[in-house]
């Protein structure tokens, strides 16, 4: 051992290290990190240098101070005296509304189209072609405005709106609808809802055992899906029907009461909905064609339903290719929310990065929270599709 | 993300250079004033028919270009948001910014910018269409209001409808051009900014007479160009700029009677304004003897500024009101020329 360290001591010089090809590679990436290193260290000296010549203050403390402006769509409690912090949560909240909504539409959309593309039926292959080429090649930016300009000049002024069905009234300020509140003993309900489920979950289980073993079809699905309809509503008549509805009113400029869905929302959820759902359907169509057609024949062969040879054998297989592009979708539409700036919905970017930006004006900061958070959401949505990604992913048994 | 760009590209310019000291030195040697001005505000700084810049803010940038290049014309005019304003101008891609720019407190303290003086005394108002019924901000309790984002307007409509127990929804725009969008569909019942800026929107509407702004000022809004800190040169420059236009109107000078003011003796004021004298007010601000000649020549005094941009002969018929110069009973007041 210690023969061969001087025999190494002799023959380790600089040239021999340069030389050897390991080394050499362990050498540039040392000196590649400390380059990127000395480019980040000046780029932030550089910047306190300038920011402290200008004498402008760097620091987060202006985030606990009043934020002093009025955001439309709050889905917590929100008044102008309240701390720029929340003005920041209540747009994170707006994001991730649009964010989730978005994804939700875009799936059943994506997933719909793209099967329909598929189909035998022309007009029906021919018009889902056409929504995707469409929608697919026109930047997202112009279809939100499109869709705002639609909504704020063809729905009419409140004053002039018309009750649908006598309680429904679409404006261009918003679609108003009756609200249920929720009154004393409606908590029995919630639970009930639980119990369903949870007896949902536990009686597909129960099924599937029993088909493992017997080969016995029970129809769980339907069966779980009316105790969770069902139970709760039991439990709901009996407690007396603890609700009331609020009714939206028009009370001089505006609606009052009921629960109203505004436009800036409208224009932004359909847009990134439809904008990515294009993109999805072409990833599930890729998906379905990529599983051999030979499957689908050996499948009918064996004399299975078209219908249980989509959901059992192709779409199973089609899942592995169409998840991780999927997660890049989800990523997108979260990401291309913060458009929601050009028509004014009251996002991240608009609160914490915009209104508090101008008058506070510590752009450095505000940008690196708004970086930050989008990051973490972009990272936590990458997370659970992944884990999903490993149970639909082929296991080598 | 398109309208983070701009942010981006500013903060990118905050990290990466090292600002010159001196900016008077730099216009000089790049021959052209670099000016920040509003994306379109007619009055104030808005490209006319044949692409040419006009308004009373895009003045004062000419001011500027005429006393430090001698010649009015050598600006570059950079269209700003509300937003991005103040990082560009603290990033040194612009020489001084001439935009409808509100002078605050926490803007002059906190931001690392000076303002340069007022050249226009506003306020901010409230306008309805006509046929809405409303005569007074009192009777705004629950309507749409439609605001710019990013600007003290903001502030004002918050703490004024908090005030006065009044609820509103606000509807926030980011250009004046989607403000009037949202408020000709009927988005928004009220449009709220300043006065001025309402008399302007007005001015291009199809009919704007159908539209009335209401009496009430909720706020001091005084608007004047900005400079960034750290080079009192320059801010005494755009300063005196502005101040030369005002003085000349107090003088009775304008660009038409100029030479003939010039080159009478017996009037020591104007000959010094003009440097047409011994006296070298030029040299003490870093300029040559004709910079106010040059100002007074090729923009004009204040009131010619005004009644070419916004005055009552223009569409959106200003009256000079608060800036009258204080001999006339307004608030106009520059320092004199001694």
């Amino acid at each position: 051992m210690s023969g061969m360290q001087v025999q190494e001591k002799k023959t380790v010089t600089l040239g021999s290290l340069w030389r050897d090809k390991k080394s050499r590679g362990v050498i540039m990436q040392i000196i590649a990190v400390i380059g990127i290193m000395l480019f980040l260290g000046n780029i932030f000296s550089n910047t306190v240098e300038n920011l402290d010549r200008l004498g402008v203050k760097v620091g987060f403390d202006f985030l606990t101070e009043p934020a002093n402006y009025d955001i439309n769509q709050t889905l917590i409690e929100y008044d102008s005296s309240d701390s720029h912090f929340r003005a920041g949560l209540v747009g994170l909240l707006n994001t991730l509304l649009v964010a989730g909504c978005g994804i939700i539409v875009a799936t059943f959309l994506g997933f719909t189209a793209g099967v329909l593309r598929l189909s035998n039926n022309f007009v029906l292959s021919r018009l889902m072609q056409v929504y995707v080429e469409i929608t697919r090649n026109v930047p997202v930016l112009l279809q939100i405005l499109l869709w705002h300009g639609i909504i704020i000049h063809s729905l009419p002024v409140p004053k002039k709106a018309e009750a649908i069905m006598d309680v429904v009234f679409a404006t261009n300020r918003g679609v108003f609808l009756p609200q249920p509140i929720p009154q004393e003993g409606f908590g029995w309900v919630w639970i009930a809802l639980l119990i369903a489920i949870v007896f949902a979950v536990l009686f597909k289980r129960y099924a599937n055992k029993v088909q493992e073993q017997t080969g016995k079809l029970i129809p769980a699905v339907w069966i779980g899906a009316a105790a969770v309809i069902g139970l709760p509503t039991i439990v709901f008549l009996l407690a007396g029907a603890p609700i009331e509805m609020s009714y939206p009113a028009l009370k001089g400029f505006n609606f009052k009461g009921g629960f109203v869905i505004k436009p800036e929302f409208m224009a932004l959820w359909f847009a990134l909905s439809l904008y990515t759902g294009a993109f999805i359907a072409e990833i599930v169509r890729a998906g379905i064609q990529s599983v051999n057609h030979g499957q689908t024949e050996a499948a009918h062969a064996l004399g299975i339903r078209p219908n249980f040879t989509m959901r059992l054998v192709v779409i199973p297989q089609a899942l592995r290719v169409i998840i991780p592009p999927l997660i890049s979708q989800y990523l997108n539409l979260t990401k291309n929310s913060s458009l929601a700036i050009a028509i004014g919905y009251m996002d991240l970017v608009a609160t914490i990065g915009g209104i508090s930006l101008n008058q506070t004006g510590r752009a450095l900061e505000r940008m690196a929270i708004v970086l930050g958070v989008y990051l973490f959401i972009s990272l936590f949505i990458s997370a659970l599709m992944n884990i999903y990604n490993k149970r639909v992913a082929l296991v080598s048994r | 993300m398109k309208k983070l760009l701009p942010i981006a590209v500013s903060l990118a310019a905050l990290t990466a250079m090292n600002v010159s000291a001196s900016t008077l030195e730099d216009v000089q040697a790049r021959g052209v004033l670099k000016c920040g001005v509003s994306t379109g505000l007619a009055g104030f700084a808005a490209p006319n028919d044949s692409g040419q810049w006009e308004g009373l803010d895009v003045d004062l940038c000419r001011a500027v270009a005429a006393a430090v290049l001698g010649d009015s014309e050598k600006v570059e005019y950079v269209p700003l948001t509300s937003k991005v304003r103040f990082e560009v101008l603290k990033s040194g891609e612009i020489d001084v910014l001439s935009r409808v720019t509100t002078w605050t407190f926490t803007r002059d303290a906190s931001l690392g910018l000076n303002f340069a003086g007022v050249n226009y005394y506003d306020g901010q108002g409230f306008m309805v269409p006509a046929a809405l019924g409303v005569t007074s901000a009192k009777g705004l309790d629950g309507a749409s209001i439609c605001i710019q984002t990013g600007t003290t307007t903001e502030l004002n409509a918050a703490e004024y409808f908090k005030l006065n127990g009044m609820t509103y929804e606000p509807v926030p725009v980011e250009t004046s051009a989607e403000g009037r969008q949202n408020y000709i569909a009927g988005r928004c019942d009220v449009y709220t900014t300043d006065a001025s800026a309402l008399a302007a929107q007005r001015s291009v509407f199809e009919d704007p007479t159908a539209h009335i702004v209401l009496p009430e000022i909720i706020s001091k809004e005084p608007l004047g160009p900005v400079v960034r800190h750290g080079d009192d040169q320059w801010l005494d420059i755009v300063k005196w700029s502005h101040n030369a236009m005002l003085n000349a109107e107090e003088l009775n000078i304008n660009s038409k009677n100029l030479d003939e003011r010039a080159a009478n003796a017996k009037d020591p004021a104007a000959q010094g304004l003009l440097g047409s004298n011994e006296a070298k007010l030029g040299a003490m601000l870093g300029l040559d003897k004709q910079w106010a000649y040059n100002i007074i020549k090729q923009v004009g005094n204040y009131s010619e500024s005004f009644e070419r941009n916004v005055g009552k002969s223009t569409a959106l018929k200003l009256e000079r009101g608060l800036n009258a110069l204080w001999t006339n009973g307004g608030i106009q007041y520059a320092p004199p020329l001694k």
